[in-house]
């Protein structure tokens, strides 16, 4: 075991990919000598050599084409986009190309890739580096989207992703790479994708998240408890495929529910997640589940991002709101 | 004390002066359109079978088109792209691989992956829209057609940057028209090949029109072929309705590549004697004499003169080509259309390699 952060964790994972597997590449902007803007691959260059791990022009619509091809030819590539915001670039090429591979070929040609990119909020960063993009990937049939939100998971899920052999956009919260350590163990070892975690226990509401906002929830939940609330918190960790089971068995035991993303309300999983309860465990409810998101506006100049942010006050809000219903 | 210049910094750009500047091209040729010789260096070496079969896939793939217009209009194929005129391009430069050389075509680009192992009537499902027609048999090494213009590029330069990972001496060729030289993914792909050195070919079908947009309306280049100066590849112009030329430069090309010589992009000017596709109109942008001109230069004539000048070819063998060529189309069509229908169930079970349990439950409502 080691104390790792969760870049380290993730670096972690891509180190005992690219040991284990020689088909195991990886390439993006500036990933290679120097380890990627937030070094979150260095050190992988120096010890697998620059045909494993390389630097790419700088052109994101080529970086995923190319992961596209390496992946027809045997190869497991790591596609690094460096920026959210700079996916829109690579679009064709993530979501119909990788994601319809399988499907258009009839299972001749597959698309064994993960397309790495930090997102989220919270850090002051300029223009469209934090936008929160996944609910642009869970309208994708044909890709898994898998966010972590812990050292652990995120090494135990970026080893999933990398083994799995259909594509996976892997969604890495930039407010969480240093926010803390964990024991993470050095070896490898998997969590599995699509499977959601129970983070804090309760019984009275059931509070679904992911990324940051898993930790925003559970610190609401402590704040929830001083007024004798049991809030029960868990993280979705991946959100296609959503699991569903773990939702419902959830509200079965407390009958209500919220939603809490940072993305804007009518974009992320929110959605999706309350329809599927709808269809799932409607009879179960006591109050409509309610949504804690970022407003419907571009998302906000860095002097603003604080208040714009789901909030502890909001998740206490909106809970009380369904606990009154 | 370091020295520090105090000139300006130098790029060279080949010409004496702060402007880019280029040569004109003139397109490579090795028939004339009377079926001369004109250029006896650039002749491939090709024996006279080699010859003779080359002729018979022009004259298999122009009936072939015919017949597909026509099942078209029965209503027996879908979405299909016409390719007569363009014979010299298609077979001429599929010809010019090796059988393990990868083909990432556009979606007119049908012909190059028959000839390169793709069964006609797995053609022929694709047209009509059944996914059999993508699944591409073991050992043949292409890509399904690709609809969006220009994503092939960028596939074909990802493979050919795996042979050069594998140290394999094989080549990727891509394919796209004029109009797909002004998409990002065209520029992009040839500047990643260029950067990394990579065994791809970049051959773009200049046949004057992008659906109804005349390539003067594309771009103000002199050339496509000059559009390689900016990624720092070879670039070529050829003419494209002279099959020897297009064989030359693809065997060229292909050299340069598996011999660690980097990515060449080939322009060859070309023209498609039938619309865009079976929804199209020819009638309301181009004119008679347009259309007359080019026929004169129809590759199939061209070659055909050339050949029986040689005494390898005649009208008869001509006739016979088109009887062979009707009935594999009509043996094809009848396969296609026998082949098992398609299940919605069927379909979800080819989205992953594992059907997670979503889908398994989706499922159920379709069996």
């Amino acid at each position: 075991m080691a104390q790792m952060n969760m870049k380290e964790a993730i670096r972690d994972a891509m180190r005992v990919e690219l040991k284990r597997d020689p088909n195991v590449i990886l390439f993006g902007e500036d990933v290679g000598k120097v380890g990627g803007v937030f070094r979150a691959t260095e050190g992988l260059q120096a010890e697998f050599g620059d045909t494993r791990v390389f630097d790419t022009p700088l052109a994101e619509s080529a970086i995923g084409g190319l992961a596209v091809g390496l992946g027809t030819q045997g190869f497991r590539p790591i596609a690094e986009i460096q920026f959210v915001g700079f996916i829109y670039e690579a679009l064709d090429q993530m979501f119909v190309q990788a994601a319809r591979m399988r499907y258009r070929s009839g299972g001749r040609y597959h698309a064994p890739i993960v397309f790495r990119t930090p997102f989220g909020g919270g850090v002051k960063a300029a223009e469209l580096h934090t936008d929160s993009l996944e609910g642009l990937a869970i309208q994708t049939p044909g890709i898994k989207v898998v966010i972590p939100s812990n050292p652990y998971d995120a090494k135990g899920l970026m080893i999933s992703a990398i083994r799995d052999n259909d594509p996976v956009f892997f969604m890495e919260h930039l407010n969480l790479y240093h926010a803390f350590r964990d024991e993470v163990p050095e070896d490898d070892y998997t969590v599995p994708i699509g499977k959601a975690k129970v983070v804090r226990e309760g019984k009275d509401v059931t509070i679904l998240s992911y990324g940051l906002m898993v930790h925003t929830s559970v610190k609401a939940a402590e704040e929830l408890e001083k007024s004798g609330i049991s809030a029960e918190v868990i993280d979705l960790r991946t959100l296609l495929p959503l699991d569903i089971d773990t939702i419902v068995a959830s509200i079965q035991k407390t009958n209500r529910a919220i939603v809490v993303q940072e993305a804007q309300k009518t974009s992320g999983a929110a959605a999706e997640i309350i329809a599927q309860i709808n269809e799932k465990a409607i009879l179960h409810l006591e109050a409509p589940v309610l949504r804690v998101a970022g407003p419907d506006t571009v998302y906000p100049f860095a002097q603003v991002e604080d208040a714009w942010l789901p909030s502890v006050a909001r998740i206490v809000k909106s809970v009380n709101q369904v606990l009154q219903f | 004390m370091s020295k520090v210049s105090t000139e300006a910094p130098v790029i060279k750009t080949g010409a004496q002066s702060h402007e880019v500047r280029s040569e004109d091209v003139t397109p490579l040729q090795v028939l004339s359109p009377d079926g001369e010789v004109v250029n006896p260096e650039r002749m491939p070496k090709l024996s006279d079978d080699q010859l003779k079969e080359i002729m018979y896939r022009m004259v298999f793939t122009r009936t072939w088109d015919d017949r597909a217009v026509n099942l078209g209009r029965q209503g027996r194929l879908g979405f299909y792209a016409p390719v007569s005129g363009q014979e010299a391009t298609m077979v001429g430069s599929e010809y010019a691989l090796l059988k393990e050389d990868f083909i990432c075509p556009g979606y007119r680009d049908m012909p190059q992956l028959v000839w390169h192992g793709l069964p006609l009537y797995q053609a022929f499902l694709y047209s009509r829209g059944h996914q059999h027609g993508g699944q591409i048999p073991e050992g043949v090494n292409v890509l399904m057609p690709q609809i969006i213009i220009g994503a092939q590029i960028l596939h074909a330069t990802g493979i050919a940057m795996g042979f050069k990972l594998k140290g394999e001496k094989r080549v990727a060729i891509t394919y796209t028209g004029d109009g797909g030289s002004s998409e990002g993914d065209f520029y992009e792909g040839m500047n990643f090949a260029g950067s990394f050195k990579l065994p791809v070919i970049y051959f773009v079908q200049n046949n004057g029109y992008a659906i109804t947009t005349p390539f003067a309306k594309q771009t103000a280049a002199q050339s496509i072929a000059h559009k390689a100066l900016a990624t720092g590849i070879r670039g070529q112009q050829i003419d494209g309705m002279d099959v020897l030329a297009v064989i030359s430069a693809v065997q060229e090309a292909a050299e340069v590549g598996r011999n660690g010589g980097g990515a060449t992009l080939i322009e060859a000017l070309t023209y498609r004697f039938r619309p865009h596709s079976m929804a199209d109109d020819t009638t309301k942008y181009r004119t008679k004499e347009e259309e007359q001109e080019w026929n004169l230069r129809d590759p199939l004539v061209r070659f055909g003169k050339f050949l029986e000048k040689k005494g390898l070819w005649n009208e008869e063998d001509t006739a016979r080509v088109k009887e062979e060529a009707k009935n594999a189309v009509n043996e094809h069509i009848k396969k296609a259309e026998q082949t098992e229908k398609m299940t919605v169930a069927g379909l979800i079970d080819s989205m992953f390699e594992t059907t997670p349990a979503y889908l398994e439950e989706q499922k159920a409502d379709f069996q």
